[in-house]
């Protein structure tokens, strides 16, 4: 049984006939070929398929493609305006990443917790960032980046 | 942040990633990430019992299910004649070397052992189909214990080998280690589990095959760390295809660890399946998958014991370890307990015998190959831990009795009892600069303070060593790898000046493209942006063994060296002819060739090149072109070694740790870039902290994985984890063109024992002298209790 | 992973759905997802067809009358932690709710899916123990409530029949002189509670306790008040003797342990949570 579904994607708009089970991370990466949203996971515990979902951080191999019906989705291919977004720039110039796999799902996680918090202390960061996994920075530098960003965003 | 764009004086600075932007903006593709057209996708069916006859496999409704392409197992891969076979790329005396077939045959050893595979038009009915294929299994008791595996009357996991053992390996001077405890004013003593561990790369494994049955040519995307060691593997034992034409690309590789490295049958399965179906076959593997499946690492059940004189000097060393194989040998793994492990022994002292006896063992459990530091890690920690023992036996401190017992700085090069010839070094120089900036002193009097509150602080040392940049090819095919440990390089100025470099490692995550560029702008004197490295491709660069063991700087890295150095030999020869000069009296300097004295009248590389491309006026004997190609073979291992600290409180209530500060002083020799060192240094810190605390694969008594998920098996997150300090001493190594030692596995290697020390240290008051990996809270707790 | 196949309804009013789950019984509603979802992905679970609530605006919603909260059973953890009103009537409920999973969570499941799965693990329940919620449900039958004590039966099962939802949160408003603290031991891995405190302590003027609850998630197969703990505390000054005291002799029954917490150390946990919850509920109060 497929749905129609009508979403806006990165701010183009997308119809789509889908199966109800169709996991919103595939229909981005499968379906319009966003392959930026990672899976990492699949027990909704490595935040590598993290999207904003109406503005939101969420992870979108937790979510169904027609509970999106009706959403805007931004994807990492999405978020800047210009070259890069602020926290893009910011985990390229504090070696934010090094295999880059965990990093979409990571830099949208860290624009939506400036998003509700513009000024965190390192350890509202580094609670902010509990639900994305990375294996290969430790974290620290990726802490640095979102202080660095934060600065941009506010100054 | 340096300027990207300046010339010689590359080397050595923190310039940005220039792999970042596409990173950073999701344009990289990874191997899921690739399509291509008529794409199908294959899935494992696994086996849910550690061991268990397969008395008939029923695959008929899946191959009925709508989509579903083929269902094929053992005997559809035995039909097709391939060889099949997933070998074993290091070979021990009288190790017991079971088949290990791409499927499971009769018998399925391990949960998690391939017994079926689909190939289906979508993922989601690859998926579906797998649940409507029904094994008839007779289940048969399993082993996860390495230790309880040699006991009689345990279950075989393969009836050649008797008690599970694969091998019985020694290292040392049994005699001469016995005759010095017998001497011993003062023996530690400890038994020590070295927890197993999922590496969790955080891509997952995957492969995208695409067979041409025309050319007879198979391209193979996939993760690895090594695509000419896949190449050969698949070639010579999986599929029988001819080398040359198979194809084993790396497209953008998410982290490794080492679980990268191996030859695992799923892959291979991708491949062939193209060849039967005729298309571009997929697989990727889940999560839950990579835990059945990916190597695990560690995995030791160790009694360690440290032998001292009265003044606290080490006299002797003597270690017995039950090293878990898993049900099969995956591809290095004989090497990991054995010559990346027992040669480690000697740590950073000065230690008269050494005696290291190991079983590879093997059990009803996925198999153990190398993770980030593969034996050093488990080394490391069994001579720190016992380091740390001897202290407290010997009632000296923790410091003060490393620093009585390391091999003194004009020691070097220091043959050391158990085979290495350790090259440079320093290592009061990096203790003292750890200490001092830790405030060691002060910490003492702050932790007796927190203990008249009834808080608990403890501080720990790692003064660790490590061999790595694998390695002289002779030495390791003298111990028994079917490898070389050389590294290939090809260094390729264009006619415009402009560069293409070639490596035959393969990066994948380390920012090889960044740093590798760094060495030739420096070598060349031509900008670092007219400079492209490109790896993980062997269908264009020379064989090269790939990126694992630390190797990619000092093997890798010093292949580009010399293969630029050959590159400026013969600019330099034609550009003498060009400046109707001598060689001899032709300086180089920015990429300019001038006559001493007379920089005007220069031939910069690029003047130079295009006239080698040109052709019409070449000093005789020389050919048209420039470019070179090395195949760097190393003199030595390369031995970082460093100190770390941790710095921990318990909780009294809770038994919680709390790691609050941690401080690495590394010296990985010179330092090609920084800012990326820095990086390796915290994520390797970030893992061993990882296994310290909170990794673990647990087994139940019947060889289930119980941590089957990442809701169960504790990847460190963000905020358990400190800021980490990190500093340097810089002692180059005297053997390679670069002077660099290996910094990839420092961290991992060096920290589980720092933590550990410091926990075993905040429970002194309690008594305790020994605490193992996890150290959960429940494990504190009842060492306070 | 791969969900198996599910046919989706997305009704608009609590009728349409209660209707749709009694006429198909392998149906399953479908709140915030982010317990249903990965059950389903690893298919430990999987239902005919899936129920979407998420869009029913009657379940939506926080509001404030008569001295109690109402919290609508898709209002999801960001909301409430976020919630003034929460925050001043509840606060516990929303210290609660800020300690859920991660901020990706937060964004998305719901406090009537959180009840509803009665994940032994999961934070809310001992929260609505605590606070003495009251649940209201809607079946094909009518509508019901259920006080939050009778609603957690035995492991991830609930009062709730297979044709209801439950739609409303209610929770009395916290009066004057009462404090409360919500106090979590997270499982290193999955984040859920490996043991969760949520206490509430009222005091009069002159310091001394006049009523108080403590409840726990995590250490037994549903949330568990430890209620003679809590009333051994009543009419003493709440000082941290008097707190250990009473919690020196808590037991909670039917403690359960996997690998990574024994049952005794859950108890361990819960005589520490619960002494730091109590104590900083004193200090709110
Ligand atoms: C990574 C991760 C970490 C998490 N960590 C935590 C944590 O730390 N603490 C914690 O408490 N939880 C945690 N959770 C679980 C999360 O809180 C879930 O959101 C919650 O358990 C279920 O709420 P939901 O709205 O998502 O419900 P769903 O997943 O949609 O539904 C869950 C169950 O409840 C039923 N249901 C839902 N709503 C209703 C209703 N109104 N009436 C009747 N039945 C209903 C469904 O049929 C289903 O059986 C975590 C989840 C994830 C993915
Ligand atoms: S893939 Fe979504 S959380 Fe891991
Ligand atoms: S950069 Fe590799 S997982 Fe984060």
């Amino acid at each position: 049984m497929g749905i129609s579904i009508e979403l806006e994607v990165n701010g183009a708009s997308v119809s789509k006939e889908v199966e109800p089970r169709l996991l919103l991370a595939h229909l981005l990466r499968e379906e319009l070929g966003l392959t930026g949203t990672k899976i990492g996971c699949d027990t909704s515990q490595c935040g590598s398929c993290t999207i904003l979902l109406d503005g939101q951080a969420v992870k979108s191999c937790t979510v169904l493609a027609v509970q999106a019906d009706g959403s805007e989705v931004t994807t990492i291919e999405g978020l800047a305006n210009g070259d890069y977004h602020p926290m893009q720039q910011a985990f390229w110039d504090n070696h934010g990443l090094q295999c880059g796999f965990c990093t979409p799902g990571m830099i949208i996680s860290c624009v939506d917790l400036l998003n509700s918090n513009p000024q965190p202390s390192e350890d509202e960061i580094r609670h902010g960032l509990e639900g994305n996994l990375c294996r290969c920075t430790g974290y620290h530098n990726i802490v640095r980046a979102v202080q660095a960003a934060a600065e941009t965003m506010n100054g | 942040m340096a300027d990207e764009s300046n010339g010689a004086g590359v080397f050595g600075s923190s310039i940005r990633r220039r792999e970042d932007p596409e990173l950073i903006t999701g344009q990289a593709k990874y191997t899921d990430d690739l399509q291509l057209s008529g794409m199908v996708y294959c899935t494992v069916l696994r086996s849910d019992y550690a061991h268990a006859k397969i008395n008939g496999i029923d695959a008929s409704e899946a191959e009925a299910l709508d989509g579903v392409i083929a269902v094929y197992t053992a005997k559809d891969i035995e039909a097709s004649g391939v060889p099949g076979g997933i070998p074993v790329g290091w070979l021990l005396p009288d190790m017991k070397i079971p088949e290990h077939y791409m499927l499971a045959k009769d018998t399925t050893r391990y949960v998690g052992d391939g017994v079926a595979i689909v190939v289906a038009e979508d993922q989601y009915t690859a998926h579906d189909a797998l649940d409507l294929i029904y094994v008839d299994y007779d289940p048969r008791d399993g082993v996860a214990d390495p230790k309880k595996a040699t006991e009689d009357g345990a279950p075989l996991v393969h009836d050649e080998a008797p008690n599970n053992i694969a091998f019985d390996w020694e290292i040392g001077d049994k005699e001469q280690t016995d005759a010095a405890f017998a001497n011993a004013a003062h023996v530690a003593s400890l038994d020590i589990v070295n927890n197993r561990l999922i590496p969790n790369a955080m891509e997952p494994r995957a492969a995208l095959a695409d067979y041409n049955s025309i050319t007879g040519e198979l391209t193979l995307y996939m993760t690895t760390q090594n695509p000419h060691i896949h190449r050969l593997l698949i070639s010579l034992a999986s599929l029988g295809l001819p080398e040359h034409k198979i194809r084993v690309i790396a497209p953008e590789v998410g982290g490794g660890f080492g679980s990268k490295i191996h030859h695992y049958a799923d892959e291979a399965i991708a491949a062939w399946a193209s060849m039967q179906v005729g298309r571009p076959v997929k697989w990727t593997a889940t999560r839950t998958e990579t835990y059945l499946t990916d190597a695990h690492g560690r995995d030791h059940v160790t009694h360690g014991e440290l032998a001292m004189d009265a003044d606290g000097r080490f006299i002797g060393l003597r270690v017995d370890t039950y090293a878990a194989m898993g049900a099969y040998l995956s591809t290095f793994a004989p090497a990991v307990p054995t010559y990346l492990y027992g040669t480690l022994m000697s740590g950073e002292y000065d230690l008269p015998a050494i005696h290291c006896h190991v079983y590879g063992v093997f059990t009803h459990t996925v198999p153990v190959d190398a993770y980030r530091g593969a034996g050093r890690p488990e080394a490391t920690f069994v001579v720190e831990r016992l380091v740390d023992e001897a202290a407290r036996v010997s009632g000296i401190d923790p410091a003060e009795i490393r620093r009585r017992n390391f091999v003194s700085p004009d020691a070097f090069p220091y043959q050391t009892q158990v085979a290495l010839e350790y090259d440079s070094g320093n290592y009061e120089g990096a203790l003292d600069k750890a200490l001092e900036a830790i405030g060691y002193d002060d910490f003492r009097k702050e932790q007796a303070a927190a203990r008249d509150e009834g808080r608990y602080l403890g501080i720990g040392l790692s003064t660790y060593i490590e061999a790595c940049g694998l390695a002289p090819s002779a030495v390791v095919g003298s111990l028994g790898a079917q490898a070389g440990q050389w590294e290939s390089a090809v260094v390729r100025v264009h006619a415009t000046g402009k560069v293409t470099v070639y490596s035959g490692c393969s990066g994948h995550g380390q920012g090889h493209e960044t740093t590798y560029a760094q060495i030739v702008a420096s070598a060349l004197g031509v900008p670092y942006d007219d400079i492209d490295v490109i790896e993980g491709d062997s269908g264009v660069m020379p064989h090269g063994w790939g990126t694992y063991g630390s190797r990619s700087a000092a093997t890798g890295g010093s292949a580009i060296a010399s293969a630029a150095e050959k590159v400026v030999d013969k600019a330099r020869t034609i550009a003498a002819h060009l400046l109707e000069a001598a060689e001899e009296d032709l300086e180089f300097e920015d990429g300019n060739f001038f006559v001493k004295g007379s920089p005007d009248q220069a031939q910069s590389l690029p003047d130079v090149a295009l006239q080698a491309y040109l052709a019409h006026n070449l000093p005789k004997g020389i050919e048209p072109a420039l470019e070179a190609t090395s195949f760097y073979d190393p003199a030595n291992f390369v031995f970082p070694f460093g100190t770390h600290i941790a710095v921990v409180e318990v909780c009294a209530t809770t038994g919680q740790v709390d790691l609050k500060r941690y401080l690495a002083v590394d010296d990985v020799g010179n330092v090609i870039n920084p800012m990326i060192v820095d990086g390796q240094v915290h994520g390797g810190i970030a893992q061993g902290v990882g296994q310290s605390l909170y990794e673990t694969a647990v087994y139940d008594d019947g060889a289930n994985l119980l941590s089957g998920t990442m809701l169960d098996y504790a990847v460190p997150k963000a905020h358990f984890l400190p800021s980490f300090e990190t500093d340097r001493t810089v002692t180059p190594c005297p053997h390679n063109p670069l002077g660099v030692k290996g910094v990839g596995e420092a961290g991992t290697i060096a920290s589980p024992a720092a933590v550990v020390n410091a926990v075993v240290d905040a429970l002194s008051p309690f008594g305790v002298n020994h605490i193992d990996m996890p150290v959960t809270s429940e494990k504190v707790w009842n060492a306070m209790n | 992973m791969y969900p198996s196949k599910f046919d989706y309804h997305r009704p608009s009013s609590v009728q349409e759905a209660v209707q749709i789950l009694a006429d198909n019984p392998d149906a399953k509603v479908l709140a915030g997802g982010h317990s249903l979802i990965p059950v389903m992905k690893l298919r430990l679970a999987a239902p005919a067809a899936l129920v979407d609530i998420g869009r029913i605006d009657a379940l939506q919603g926080i509001s404030r009358s008569n001295g109690s909260l109402r919290i609508g059973a898709c209002v999801t953890y960001n909301e409430i932690a976020n919630s003034a009103d929460v925050q001043a009537a509840a606060p516990l409920l929303a210290e609660a709710a800020g300690q859920i999973g991660d901020r990706q969570v937060r964004y998305r499941g719901t406090i009537g899916g959180n009840l509803s799965h009665a994940d032994p693990a999961s934070d809310l329940p001992a929260a609505a123990l605590a606070l003495g919620a009251t649940l209201h449900v809607a079946g094909s039958g009518g509508s019901r409530s259920v006080s939050a004590s009778d609603f957690f039966v035995d492991l991830m099962m609930t009062a709730l029949q297979a044709d209801e939802i439950l739609t409303e949160v209610e929770i009395p408003a916290a009066g004057a002189g009462t404090g409360s603290a919500y106090v979590k031991f997270e499982h290193p891995a999955s984040g859920y509670a490996l043991c969760g405190a949520a206490a509430v302590v009222t005091r009069d003027a002159g310091g001394s306790c006049t009523g108080a609850s403590l409840c726990f998630n995590g250490v037994s197969a549903t949330a568990v008040s430890a209620a003679d703990a809590a009333s051994s505390l009543v009419g003493s000054d709440l000082s941290d003797g008097a707190i250990d005291s009473a919690l020196s002799g808590m037991s909670i029954p039917d403690a359960t342990g996997d690998m990574f917490a024994s049952a005794g150390y859950r108890q361990e946990l819960a005589r520490a949570l619960g002494a730091q919850a109590l104590r900083t509920a004193r200090d709110r109060a």
